[in-house]
């Protein structure tokens, strides 16, 4: 009798083990799968090749701007500004909620029709709501003489490319 | 005496084609009128009996009702205007036009779905504040509360998605607005935004996204929660009715708490 009992007593396989085995497999197999889908459908719904223009524009020749000039380009949405110090482009689109900015020649400013946000030339906020300054972006002059700015890069502020 | 018409109707009903539709059988008892609608698809989702107060025009101004009528009528008219309606660039805009001047009784179908489009948010919005206002959201209807919500969302959603489909100015800044408020989400928010437009800026792909989320993932959400919300309006023991206007408490009289049992 007690060989019996010392058998019981360890755990052999029993029906509720092996139920709890492949519940746990199941489960597990589905979490698996559930965790794929996810990342399958992410993968999926991020397009791979994107069919928008080119992040770096040709802005033309240098000496096309005049001094103390502000002149945008709305086909890339940005601003090349020539000031005394030299050159730098600035992103049109307003860090509020992305409307395309306007210069106002008039009154000097760089004003955002959508919610009235205001900034100076240099891209330095006066008015809200934009939480930031436009952004400067990066700035080269091309082998074959043309100005050139990457949309994609901002540059930190104050920074001038001399010609 | 029954007129013609009626013989003609009553002959229909015993006849095996109809027998064979509807389950229930015919006959005017209770139970018979009961079970038509227990029985039935579409109206086993409502009680089989209601409350005349119940169904009251002071009891709920019908809003709900008036709300799952602009739906209809959107997804009927929004049905007929993707007939004539390309999700691409170059011919948004174009068939929008062609549907105001060159489709016969475009103008009407596109009209009829933008005011009810703005008739809907104003219904849902009128809704909750009577049902916020009654205290018909309290238990047990919680649940059928919070289904609502998730409804009132999928509805701004709709309203939303539909804005960019004319492709015109105010679509397209409307959308990139709106869609830089996604970009707000802490740390995921620039892949939202990513996802949303499946693209950076507002182009081909968005169109297309809001296109597809317009005409069938938001339509098919709107009709599941429609469905449940209408089933737990049954479970939760129908419509909402105030058992009595409360008593005004009398200044004098000592106030008897009474703990209600349930």
């Amino acid at each position: 009798m007690p060989d019996q009992v010392h058998t019981i007593g360890k755990t052999l396989p029993t029906e509720f083990d092996r139920r709890a085995f492949f519940t746990k497999i199941g489960l597990g197999s589905l979490g698996i799968a559930a965790a794929g889908t996810v990342v399958f459908s992410y993968e999926y719904l991020s397009p791979n090749v994107l069919y928008e223009p080119s992040a770096i524009v040709n802005a033309g020749r240098p000496e096309s701007y005049e001094i103390n000039s502000v002149t945008m380009d709305v086909n890339s949405g940005i601003y090349l500004v020539r000031a005394d110090e030299g050159y730098f482009a600035l992103n049109a689109v307003c860090t509020h909620l992305g409307c395309l900015t306007a210069w106002n020649q008039d009154l000097g400013i760089i004003a955002c029709p959508c919610h009235g946000s205001k900034f100076k030339s240099t891209g330095e906020k006066i008015e809200g709501p934009a939480p930031k300054p436009l952004p400067r972006l990066k700035t080269w002059v091309s082998d074959e003489g043309d100005l050139m700015v990457d949309r994609s890069t901002d540059i930190p502020p104050l920074q001038y490319l001399r010609i | 005496m029954p007129t013609k018409t009626e013989d003609i109707l009553a002959k229909v009903r015993e006849g095996r084609v109809w027998q064979s539709v509807f389950r229930s059988g015919t006959g005017s008892s209770t139970l018979h009128r009961a079970l038509a609608i227990q029985q039935n698809i579409f109206l086993h989702l409502f009680a089989t009996k209601v409350r005349k107060r119940m169904v009251r025009f002071s009891a709920t101004w019908y809003l709900g009702t008036l709300t799952f009528g602009t739906f209809l009528i959107l997804v009927i008219t929004g049905i007929l205007l993707m007939l004539y309606y390309h999700p691409s660039v170059p011919q948004a805009y174009a068939d929008m036009k062609d549907l105001q001047f060159v489709v016969s009784s475009g103008l009407f179908l596109r009209n009829l779905h933008r005011w009810s489009a703005q008739l809907m948010v104003f219904l849902v919005f009128a809704h909750m504040f009577k049902v916020f206002y009654r205290g018909a959201y309290r238990t047990p209807r919680e649940f059928n509360w919070v289904i609502g919500v998730v409804l009132l969302l999928i509805t701004l959603l709709l309203s939303y998605t539909g804005y960019l489909l004319p492709w015109d100015q105010l679509a397209f800044w409307a959308i990139t607005v709106g869609s830089n408020l996604s970009s707000a989400v802490p740390l995921v928010g620039n892949k939202i935004h990513f996802l949303l437009l499946g693209g950076n800026q507002v182009n081909a792909n968005a169109l297309l996204r809001f296109y597809v989320l317009h005409c069938v993932v938001l339509p098919l959400a709107a009709i599941l929660f429609i469905a449940i919300h209408f089933w737990r309006i049954r479970k939760d023991g129908g419509l909402y009715v105030q058992q009595s206007e409360p008593k005004p408490q009398q200044p004098d009289e000592p106030t008897v708490i009474k703990k209600e049992g349930r």
